[in-house]
Parts: C-alpha cells; structure tokens; sequence
C-alpha cells in the first residue's frame, strides 16, 4: 500500500519534470527572451551584459535546474504582454476556470450517470432510443456551437440570463468565487452546460456500457434469481460495481474539462485560465503559455493521483492484491 | 470470394440504412458544392471587386426585403451567404483532408513499425502517444500554432497560416492511427503469411506495406471517418476562436465567428446559416462512420 503510493508520487514527480522541461524549452527556444525584454535601442553590449548577468549562457543543465527551483518557490518570471509576474495573472485567474470546471463535471455526473443507467436498464425503450440518437447529434455539435445556441436562446430570446462575464463575485482570502450569489449563479450556468453537454455524452455512455456488463455477471443472475428484489439488486449490487469507472472517468475527464474549458471561456467571456492562455497564443506571451502549461499539468496530476488512491479505497480487491 | 461477399454485404447493409443513405448524400452534396464552388458561386469572397457594400445585411429570401439573387441573404460586407459558404467549405475539407491524411501516414507508418519491430522503438512510441492522449487534441494544435506564431518570421506568417493550421491539427490527431495501426499489426504478425514473408527475407518495408497494410486497412477506414469529422471540427474550433484563419480568408469556423457579431442583432443568417452546415457536414460524417464501424465489427451489433 505504501509502496503503491510512493511509486504513484514518484511517476507524478517525474510527469511534472517533464512537463516543466517543455515549459523551460519553450520559454528558452521559441524566440529570444533577451529580444522580448529589450528594445531596438539597446546596444549589442548591453544585450550581452544581460544575458550573462540573467544566465543565459549558463549550461542547459543548469539553466534548467534553476528554472524548476524557481517554480517550486512561486516564482514563475514574467509576461512578455503586460509586464506583470505570470504568478499573479495566472493564480487570479483560477477560481474562475476551477469553479466553472467543477460545476460542469457535477452537471455531467448528475445527469450522465442516471442516464448510463437507465439506457442500460431499459436497452429497448423508446426513451433509450431517443437518448442515444441525441447524445450522437450532441457529440457532433462543436462546443462553441452549443454556448451559441444557449446564449441565443437564454440570453437573447429568453433574457433569463446574462450571456457575458462571470457577475456577481465574492472575495474569500484571495478566492474569487462566484457561488456564494445568486447573480454568480446564473452566469455561471450557461457556460457550464456549455462545458458539460459533451463530458455527459461520454459519462453517459461509459456508465451504459459498464452497468450492461455488470448486468451480465453471474452474482447479478444469482442475486437475480435468489429473488433480491430488482431495485435494490439495479442500484446497491450493480452500481456498486460501476462505480470504479466511474471514478475513472472523473480522472479522464478533467483534461478534457481543461481543453473545452478554453473554448467555453471564449464564447461566455468568462475571465479564467482559458481565457488568458488564448491571449497570450495571440500575443506569443511565451512565459505565460509555459506556465499555463505547468499548473494544468498539476492539476492533471493531483486529479489523477487522487483518482487512483481513490480506487484502493473503493475496490477491496485492490488492497488484498497488494498484500499478497 | 470473401472480399467480394464482405463488400456486398456492406453495400446491402447500406442500402437498408437510411440514415447512413441520407448522411452519405448529404456529405457527397456539400463535397461537391466544395470542390465546385469557383464554378457555382456567384462571387468569389476573396475579390473584393466581385461584391459591394450595397448589397449588404440582405436577408434570406424568404424573408422581407430580399434580393432574390442572393437566396441566403448577404454579410455585413454584401458577400452573398452561399457563395461565403461555398467557400468557407472548401477551405475547410481542403484543412481537414489535408491533416487527416498527414495524420494517417505519420500515425500509420509508426504504428505499423511499432508493431512490426516491437521492442524499444514500440515502447518509445508508445510513450509518446500516451502522453499526448492524455492531452485533448484541442489543446495540442493550440500549443504546436502558438510555437509556430513564436518561430516564424512575422513576415511570412500570413502566407503559412493554412499550413500551420493543417500541421497543428495533424500533428494532433496522428495517435489514433498509431494506436490502431499497432494493435493490428501484433494480431497480423503471428499469421503465418507475415511470416511466411519474413521468412522468405522479404525487405520489412515490403512486409509492412505490401503484406500488412491491406489487411488492417478495415479498423483504419473507421479511424479516418471519425476523425475527418474530428479535424474539421478543430479547423473550425480554432478558427472560431480567432487562432485559426484570418478573416479574409474565411473557414466555415471564420464565418461563424464574423457571424456572432450579429447574435445581438437582427442578422441571424449571417450566424445560423454557417453554423447550421458545419453541424449538418459533421453529423453527416459522424453517422458515415459510426454505419462503418458496424460493418467491420459486425459483434458490435
């Protein structure tokens, strides 16, 4: 168990070197930093007095070491773009992507594992029938198609909701966060569908294909035939046993929240990660796009090292495996 | 014989399916819309002198106040819609069919190595594609456009925009075929034909290609259906957020984008119309190759 962990620390360590290495690359390679930080008047001399004194001609080696010890205390340089540290624009940015991530996964799950569900309960009905052929379209729709179609149709035609930025905010030591309003809640809930709509098609039909394998197994057929009446058999026996992919999923999916969650923030103007890592694509911000890169790393990570503590908690099977 | 009755089977599949008839239809109609557009639009988007400003904001026909000659109203620029569309159509398959077949001979190649050699060479690829599954392809071609815009010379920017765009989606959707291209190789390679041919000290490329390729070339087709539809909906993803084409060129995504413009106006063709036959063309081709899919893996249904 122990050992277990410490291997998935030590990948996760290695995971985010490697990622700090592009993020180093990036910044080192794409573009001269000495270039971006000076003007045209800057004499050759003082070009080359810089770059010593930054250590830019240090070995690679080095240069990288101290690029990954400046990460590790908080110190992430500076954007080419505004001038600002790359700490404090990012870090202001999170909670936005964060909360509007988290919500749309919850939205997925709540309305994507009861679906998976039923569809695989009832293979036949007419209702299945029709879910199925609207997930299809649904996967089909781009992304910021769907955040246009709910814009037009609740921003515009309705006027129920805002269509833009992230309304009312609540400052809670440096978090800003938009859920403890209900003016927060409503923009945040088209963007979110926006962000959810294509996870749900993907939960849903992990959960379907999962619960109709489950429902093949014998202990099911003998639970079934020892008469355990059909509810409790549908939602504690099998379930039960879905619910390790399930768990996967959430780890899967986070990347994906991550990527759309760019699109997303684009169409509803909603002032997150996403939105900041286009602006500097635009503007070539190499230190920010790095950087970017390094914390949705990390999240990546964390997510999925706790998905996989999570399994040996859930399936006992795992803990014997270990053991013997 | 088999090859034959597998290939009627699957034309009797087809004509029993509707929706595959219908979706195949509809994809060939905007195909050819696409290729012919220079000769069917009534003009060309990228002259200027071919529109004017007059006739701009025009409305659908259907609609009050329309000009007949343009059946789906015009832009804000007086282009006529279908002839926006047209093109933007054929920017867009042209991107798209361009990546994918990038994809597939990079993704294809290395798969096939990979399970042909197997080994070390396997393992690296195989890392590599790990690693870039676990990041969605959106965020890959976002990546591979921002290096690029850092490394070129802003001068010659503009003109590569097209090709920067077809690598980074390419470059973002080559581990599918890998992955398939593999996975089908090991199932080949313990066949007795396979080994036969090495046996015979064939040259591995010839085994790879000659021997190999003809027989994984099901799985592969299915691959290249889904992610036609994946790489147009990238094109026209990272057009729409302003990373893909510039405006005088305009993609189907360009034109959605020019289109939101007008969301909180009266204009809504100039946003629906292109929207709507960018998800007609996806669907189309999701159903092609999901219709596909049954037919090569006939336990699946």
């Amino acid at each position: 168990m122990v050992y277990f962990i410490l291997k998935r620390m030590f990948q996760s360590v290695f995971v985010m070197l490697a990622v700090a290495f592009l993020a180093f690359s990036l910044f080192r390679f794409v573009g001269d930093p000495i270039t971006q930080m000076t003007g045209v008047e800057t004499s050759v001399a003082d070009q080359e007095r810089l770059r010593e004194e930054l250590g830019l001609n240090d070995p690679f080696v080095y240069q990288f070491a101290r690029f990954t010890g400046d990460m590790l205390k908080g110190d992430f340089g500076f954007s080419y773009r505004t001038r600002q540290p790359v700490a404090d624009m990012i870090s202001s940015r999170i909670p936005a992507t964060l909360e509007l991530g988290v919500v749309a996964l919850i939205i997925s799950l709540l309305v994507g594992v009861p679906a998976g569900v039923y569809t695989a309960l009832k293979p036949r009905g007419v209702l299945t029938q029709a879910i199925l052929m609207t997930t299809l379209v649904g996967v089909s729709i781009p992304t910021f198609v769907i955040g246009i179609m709910l814009i037009f149709i609740f921003g515009v035609q309705l006027g129920w909701l805002p269509t833009f930025g992230r309304g009312g905010t609540v400052q809670i030591g440096g978090w800003e966060s938009s859920l403890f309003m209900i003016d927060g809640w409503r923009a945040l809930l088209l963007p979110a569908i926006t962000l959810g709509v294509y996870q749900l098609t993907l939960t849903m039909r992990l959960v379907r294909a999962e619960m109709m394998e489950v429902m093949r197994t014998d202990y099911i057929r003998f639970a079934m035939a020892r008469g355990v009446p059909m509810r409790r058999l549908h939602y504690k026996h099998a379930l039960a046993n879905t619910m390790v992919p399930v768990i996967t999923i959430i780890g899967l999916q986070f990347g994906g929240v991550i990527a759309f969650s760019i699109v997303t923030e684009s169409v509803f103007q909603w002032p997150g990660m996403g939105l900041l890592f286009l602006e500097s694509i635009r503007f070539v911000d190499i230190p920010v796009m790095g950087v970017y890169l390094v914390v949705i790393a990390f999240f990546f990570v964390l997510v999925n090292l706790i998905v996989d503590l999570l399994y040996v908690a859930i399936d006992p099977r795992l803990r014997i495996k270990d053991v013997s | 014989m088999i090859a034959f009755l597998k290939k009627y089977e699957g034309l009797w599949l087809f004509v029993h399916s509707p929706a595959a008839m219908i979706a195949a239809l509809l994809a060939a109609l905007i195909l050819l819309g696409a290729v012919f557009a220079p000769w069917i639009a009534l003009v060309d988007p990228y002259d200027l002198a071919s529109f004017s400003l007059f006739d701009g904001l025009l409305p659908p026909a259907w609609e009050d106040g329309s000009n007949p000659k343009y059946l789906l109203g015009t832009d804000d620029q007086g282009r006529d819609m279908i002839s926006s569309i047209l093109y933007g159509a054929r920017l867009s398959l042209v991107i798209g069919l361009s990546a994918l077949t990038i994809a597939a001979v990079l993704g294809v190649g290395l798969g096939l190595a990979a399970g042909y050699y197997g080994g070390r060479f396997d393992a690296i690829v195989m890392r590599i594609a790990d690693v870039q599954l676990a990041l969605p392809a959106i965020l890959t071609a976002l990546l591979i456009d921002g290096i690029a815009r850092g490394i070129l010379p802003t001068a010659i920017q503009q003109d590569l925009r097209v090709a920067v765009l077809t690598l980074a989606i390419a470059l973002s959707l080559w581990v599918n075929f890998a992955r398939t291209a593999r996975a089908s190789t090991f199932v080949q390679m313990n066949k007795e034909y396979v080994q036969a041919a090495i046996m015979m000290g064939q040259h591995p490329l010839r085994v790879m290609f000659v021997h190999i390729l003809p027989n994984i070339l099901g799985p592969l087709l299915v691959i290249m259906t889904v992610d036609l539809a994946s790489a147009i909906l990238l094109e026209a993803t990272l057009s729409f957020l302003g990373i893909g084409l510039p405006a005088d060129s305009p993609s189907l995504g360009t034109l959605i984008r020019i289109g939101m413009q007008f969301l909180l106006s009266g204009e809504w063709w100039i946003l629906w119309i292109p929207t709507v036959f960018l998800v007609v063309l996806v669907v189309s081709i999701n159903i092609l190759g999901d219709f596909l899919r049954d037919v090569f893996n006939p336990r699946l249904r």
